[in-house]
């Protein structure tokens, strides 16, 4: 039954799980049931996917087209390949332990709360395999409706303003990027990706639709200056939705410039690459040192998003292997290791009904393996060798060291090292207030420690943190294939662009081009 | 080049003590305490004799073909740029987990009396054994990126060891210091293992990893053009984690943490990394003078300055954190003039008389109830025998008398620092001037502990009292190598044949020939000079120490012992001000403070925060002021009103604004 339609499978089931709830769980207990089923299922479906997945092979597999609309010139086409596959496998590995993690958290409307987080991982899943960009588009915007109703609905006391801000921001970026698509649409002829691809597009019109793809992947990721719904999304949305939105869903940002913005419009990179550098770096320095003055955990988790994030785009903006598989890996790692901080602040939070640092303090004292397992993923958070956030930084950090795009790779490397110093500060700053010291608030006297639903969902996360840390290589090897292939042709163009620039007397572009090509001579 | 033989032990040196602290930490309560100090112990001391059965095995190898290796499993990998988990042992190597395994058996041992009512007792021992996972992956690693993991690793136990007694914030703070200090270090290692990657990978053909020791050495040729900044570089590392100038700040207040804690992490193996990773890349800094000039400078004036700090505390745990910062500067000093061997060859003897020295003061806290302050100690001569009798033995170690190991490990690298081409009187007379400094506030130490009439309340002094077996034995072991285990250095102006440097000659010949060669004709004068006048000259540099040494001694126990009042006349002399100015450490921390944290911090919050995200971004461009007065007022009605829809364009209108910047500043 599965036959050849697998990734259909893998992305259409949790939608068909959520109209399922819709219709069936008026009880509360079968909402949850049900869509923990069906999350699980996913899962065991993108296993499927891992397996059949070859490794060697850098090109689109398990491809289903289908014509769609307009005659077949927007088809209805998915893929995976090696940067798709381990988003993919992530947002399902996540969706069964954030609906575990909601169990008890969320008590009202419990079955639209289901519907609207399988809604939304059929939703971010299409985003990940989508290969026609209406279809992308589709995806794209249909994360944002059930996202806005979960932060709206179930949020915290500024919901409303959280969930309309995150839907504006959003918004504005996406219709700038419509606009791009529909441009490149009417020269191209077709929605296919591959044609998108084929486009011979003059540098002028590269600038300004990588400016717009840019701008709405910048909101989501979200760069620095348009970092500032973040902090008020994670704070106002109930626990599920902080971790689907770390998780994943800031990762559609980083994606969409890997997986869109630099092929389709690479020469756009000379321009807009060393700006995009520039603001990575800004957000990782300015992110960490927002994130050491939060008086408020979750808050300071959201500010760390913005530095982690910040180091993803840095090492895709330097176009170099290690630099791209390093922000891939990073978006898998941060995936983790936030996504679990997050729902180690919900722990405490449906304790305590606050999340100020001020109200902990010598919390280890009464709870002794949730400061164990917290102190786990602060180390994993903070990058540290063995555990899976060194691994990413690493080599985005080594990438943008040598990249040949960027003006002052080593400068801006340097800078951003800086920011591992720093991540370390606030994370144990913050660990060090929450957790040692005396007890000193009489309601922290006789808190529970973790309980087994809790142990169920982090148990999972910090198995996936360690064993990143220790193996990163089956993971390395099976996006390097696909990332040298996208690579090549933009490196390329890169340097056919040489020519011209030089006539001009474009030097500094020249020597620019002339080094890029050096990426290519990875085997 | 035929390939190194293969010792899959180097693997099991490693993990043992890993699957035990996963044991402990995993299973917790369900072990009886007894079985967890068994088991601790048993997971040092199996690979502490795999240690020894690979010297064995080295020592039967010819000189120049000493290495094995074990390579255990790729780890990360893109493209050409790799990095395996992998582990070699050479000579350098055997050494470094002789000590390593061997100190650290010890330490477990006494540690199961010093911790035993402790209700930490298996999170302790958890660490313990974690840290000793951690040091020997640092030391048989065979790369840069898995000796990082290492070298993080230590750092992350040494926090977490600190902060042992969370209780106390000011142990936690401490550890949280010690951490954050590190990975200022750290951020110099990161950057030196970039420029490394950036200089190699170009060159190399697939299969090579550019940050194995096996490929830098190959590759001498490329790195020479970036040695100095490398050498630098890595040596911000070295500073973090080996405590020197201006990093060291971190390693005084380590001592919140258990006393076999600071006795094993904070005095014998882990700040001793720093030395290790310079004495690993020799052949990377004898490629840069100005690289080791600038580490031998730092680690004269860090010896000199700390010790000049050891004066005045009166905290018997940080006249020996101080201590061992000045030591630490001696083995870098050395390094820098390029006598590796000789640091080296202190850093191990001095791991037997530090670990003693400090484990003697936990035996005295132990006694003393808790009490730390020498002021109120004294005479515990005769309560405590075996206590005394070993402290004595540290005390005239590290103060550098003849024959106690000390001696002969300091008087090599005062000679080298002395007659290497690198080196040069001056670093020789910081390095004197330090030793009679050491004698002296080791004499103070031992003369207001052990000796004189005891200064604490009945109630304390009714509870003074021998430590049990288990940690008196240790003492013992430790005594014994801190005066036998300086012979194996026996020089050869003393009729010896230093047995030490000819076996770390392997790792460090060819290189000492390169110092010979950048120093050019200098060097090539010292080596014809005549060896008979060479020996006379060091002779009597060895007695010029000696004498001094013992001179320091002799004046710090005069001062302490007999003549209180004098030692009160140079507290207040000048108006107090330098007794003050010592006795808070120079001000640093409280420049530092000053200097950095509070106006980072009041940027952070103040600018960074308030100003620019919620005032400038949020306030202005996002909301306008108007706008968000209506959201919070009535977000619904904002729907029909079409207020959203300003909103909406004010924020779509600063996108454009900053999109069309963008564009034409490029």
């Amino acid at each position: 039954m599965l036959g050849s339609h697998i990734l259909s499978w893998v992305v259409f089931l949790p939608l068909v799980g959520a109209v399922a709830i819709l219709l069936t769980g008026r009880r509360a207990v079968v909402a949850r049931g049900l869509a923990m089923l069906v999350a699980v299922a996913d899962f065991a479906l993108s296993l499927v996917v891992l397996a059949r997945f070859d490794g060697a092979d850098g090109g689109d597999q398990l491809v289903e087209r289908a014509a769609w609309l307009a005659g077949g010139k927007i088809s209805y086409a998915i893929a995976v390949d090696g940067i798709s596959l381990f988003l993919v496998l992530l947002t399902t590995f996540l969706g069964p332990l954030v609906i575990l993690s909601c169990w008890r958290a969320i008590a009202d409307r419990v079955r639209e709360c289901m519907a609207f987080l399988l809604l939304l991982q059929a939703a971010m899943l299409g985003t990940f395999v989508a290969r026609d960009m209406l279809l992308f588009y589709v995806f794209w915007e249909s994360m944002l409706i059930p996202m806005s109703f979960i932060i709206g609905i179930w949020g915290g006391e500024r919901r409303i303003y959280a969930a309309v801000k995150f839907f504006l921001f959003t918004m504005v970026g996406s219709i700038f990027m419509l606009v791009a698509i529909l441009y490149c649409y009417f020269q191209a002829g077709s929605m296919a990706f591959s044609d998108f691809l084929a486009l011979q597009l003059p540098r002028a019109a590269q600038l300004w639709l990588f400016a717009a793809f840019a701008l709405a992947f910048a909101i989501k990721v979200p760069l620095f200056p348009l970092h500032t719904w973040l902090p008020d999304a994670h704070v106002e949305a109930p626990t599920a939705g902080s971790v689907i939105l770390a998780g994943v869903l800031l990762k559609m940002g980083t994606y969409g410039l890997l997986r869109f913005a630099i092929p389709l419009f690479p020469q756009a990179l000379t321009t807009f690459g060393p700006w995009l550098a520039v603001l990575s770096v800004i957000g990782i320095i300015y992110g960490a040192l927002v994130a050491l003055v939060q008086p408020d955990v979750k808050k300071l988790v959201a500010y760390s998003s913005v530095s982690h994030l910040g180091f993803v785009v840095l090492g895709t903006v330097s176009l170099t292997p290690e630099g791209i598989a390093g922000g891939i890996f990073q978006m898998l790692a941060h995936g983790l290791s936030t996504g679990a901080l997050f729902l180690l602040v919900g722990v405490i939070y449906e304790r305590r009904h606050t999340r100020l640092i001020e109200d902990f303090g010598g919390l280890a004292h009464a709870m002794p393996l949730y400061a164990s397992v917290f102190m786990f993923v602060t180390l994993a958070s903070v990058g540290l060798p063995g555990l899976c956030g060194f691994v990413g930084e690493f080599l985005i950090l080594t990438g943008t060291f040598r990249s040949a795009l960027l003006p002052h790779a080593r400068l801006l490397a340097v800078l951003a090292a800086t920011g591992v110093v720093l991540g370390a500060f606030y994370m144990l700053w913050m660990y060090q207030r929450v957790f040692f010291g005396p007890l000193r608030h009489e309601k922290n006297r006789g808190l529970a420690d973790l309980t087994p639903r809790e142990w169920a969902y982090l148990l999972p996360i910090l198995v996936g943190i360690l064993w990143l840390g220790v193996r990163p290589a089956p993971l390395l090897e099976r996006m390097q294939p696909a990332i040298e292939r996208l690579l090549g042709p933009v490196t390329r163009e890169l340097t056919v662009d040489r020519a011209p620039l030089q006539q001009a007397g474009g030097a500094r572009l020249g020597t620019v081009a002339l080094q890029v090509s050096d990426p290519l001579e990875v085997e | 080049m035929e390939s190194p033989a293969v010792e899959t032990a180097l693997r099991w040196i490693v993990l043992t003590p890993l699957l035990s602290a996963a044991i402990i930490g995993l299973a917790g309560r369900r072990i009886p305490q007894r079985a967890v100090g068994l088991l601790a112990c048993a997971a040092v001391g199996l690979p502490l004799a795999l240690a020894v059965k690979t010297f064995v095995r080295l020592t039967g190898m010819a000189p120049d073909a000493r290495l094995l290796t074990d390579a255990v499993a790729p780890w990360i990998a893109v493209g050409k740029l790799r990095a395996d988990i992998g582990f070699a042992c050479d000579p350098l190597g055997a050494v470094m987990i002789l000590v390593v395994t061997g100190v650290g058996f010890l330490i477990h041992v006494y540690s199961i009396g010093y911790m035993g009512h402790d209700p930490g007792f298996r999170r302790f021992f958890a660490y313990l054994n974690l840290f000793v996972f951690a040091m020997l992956t640092l030391v048989l690693a065979d790369n840069l990126i898995l000796l990082f993991l290492g070298w993080e690793g230590v750092g992350l136990c040494s926090y977490l060891l600190i902060g042992f007694w969370f209780n106390e914030e000011q142990n936690a703070a401490a550890g949280k210091k010690a951490f954050i200090v590190n990975r200022i270090g750290d951020f110099g290692f990161l950057c030196a293992l970039f420029l490394v990657a950036a200089t190699l990978l170009p060159h190399l053909t697939a299969g090579e990893s550019p940050f194995a020791f096996a490929t830098l050495r190959s590759h001498l040729g490329l790195l020479g053009s970036v040695a100095t900044a490398l050498g630098l570089l890595f040596f911000l590392g070295v500073a973090g984690k080996s405590a020197q100038i201006p990093l060291y700040i971190w390693l005084p207040d380590a001592m919140a943490g258990p006393t076999p804690v600071s006795a094993l992490i904070h005095a014998a193996t882990m700040v001793t990394a720093g030395v290790y990773l310079m004495a690993r890349l020799n052949f990377i800094y004898v490629l840069s003078p100005v690289a080791m000039a600038i580490v031998a400078a730092v680690g004269a004036v860090t010896a000199l300055v700390a010790a000049s700090i050891g004066l005045a505390q009166n905290d018997i745990k940080k006249v020996l954190a101080y201590s061992t910062v000045s030591q630490l500067g001696y083995m870098v000093m050395a390094c820098g003039v390029g006598a590796f061997a000789a640091g080296i060859f202190h850093l191990m003897t001095h791991a037997f008389f530090k670990a003693l020295l400090f484990l003697g003061s936990g035996s005295v806290i132990h006694a003393m109830s808790g009490e730390q302050d020498m002021r109120v100690m004294g005479g515990l001569r005769g309560k405590m025998r075996v206590t005394y009798a070993t402290f004595a033995v540290g005390t005239l170690a590290i103060a550098g008398i003849f024959p106690f190991a000390g001696f002969f490990s300091k008087d090599e690298i005062l000679w080298k620092a002395f007659s290497e081409a690198g080196g040069g009187l001056q670093f020789w007379a910081v390095g004197f001037l330090a030793a009679g400094l050491t004698a002296f506030y080791m004499a103070r130490l031992f003369t207001l502990t052990f000796l004189g009439e005891n200064r604490a309340s009945d109630h304390v002094r009714r509870h003074i009292h021998e430590s049990p077996r288990t940690m008196t034995v240790p003492l013992i072991v430790l005594a014994v190598l801190s005066l036998v285990g300086g012979w194996i250095g026996w020089p050869h102006f003393l009729g010896g044949a230093n047995h030490f440097e000819t076996w770390l000659a392997p790792v460090f010949h060819a290189e000492s020939q390169v110092v010979a060669h950048v120093a050019g004709e200098h060097a090539a004068g010292a080596v014809v000079s005549a060896h008979g006048a060479r020996a006379a000259q060091e002779f009597g540099l060895a007695g010029a120490s000696l004498l001094w040494a013992a001179l320091g001694l002799a004046l710090g126990w005069w001062v302490y012992g007999r003549r209180p009042s004098l030692a009160e006349g140079w507290r207040r002399s000048a108006g107090g001000i330098p007794h003050r100015i010592l006795a808070n450490k120079y001000y640093v921390d409280e420049l530092y403070e000053a200097a950095v944290i509070r106006p980072g911090y009041a940027l952070s919050r103040r600018i960074l925060w308030k100003w620019v995200d919620v005032g400038v971004i949020d306030g202005l461009i996002v909301n306008g002021s108007a706008v968000a007065v209506a959201i919070t007022g009535a977000v619904l009605r904002l729907f029909q009103n079409g207020l959203v829809r300003f909103y909406a364009w004010a924020v779509a209108f600063g996108a454009a604004v900053f999109v069309v910047y963008l564009t034409v500043r490029s």
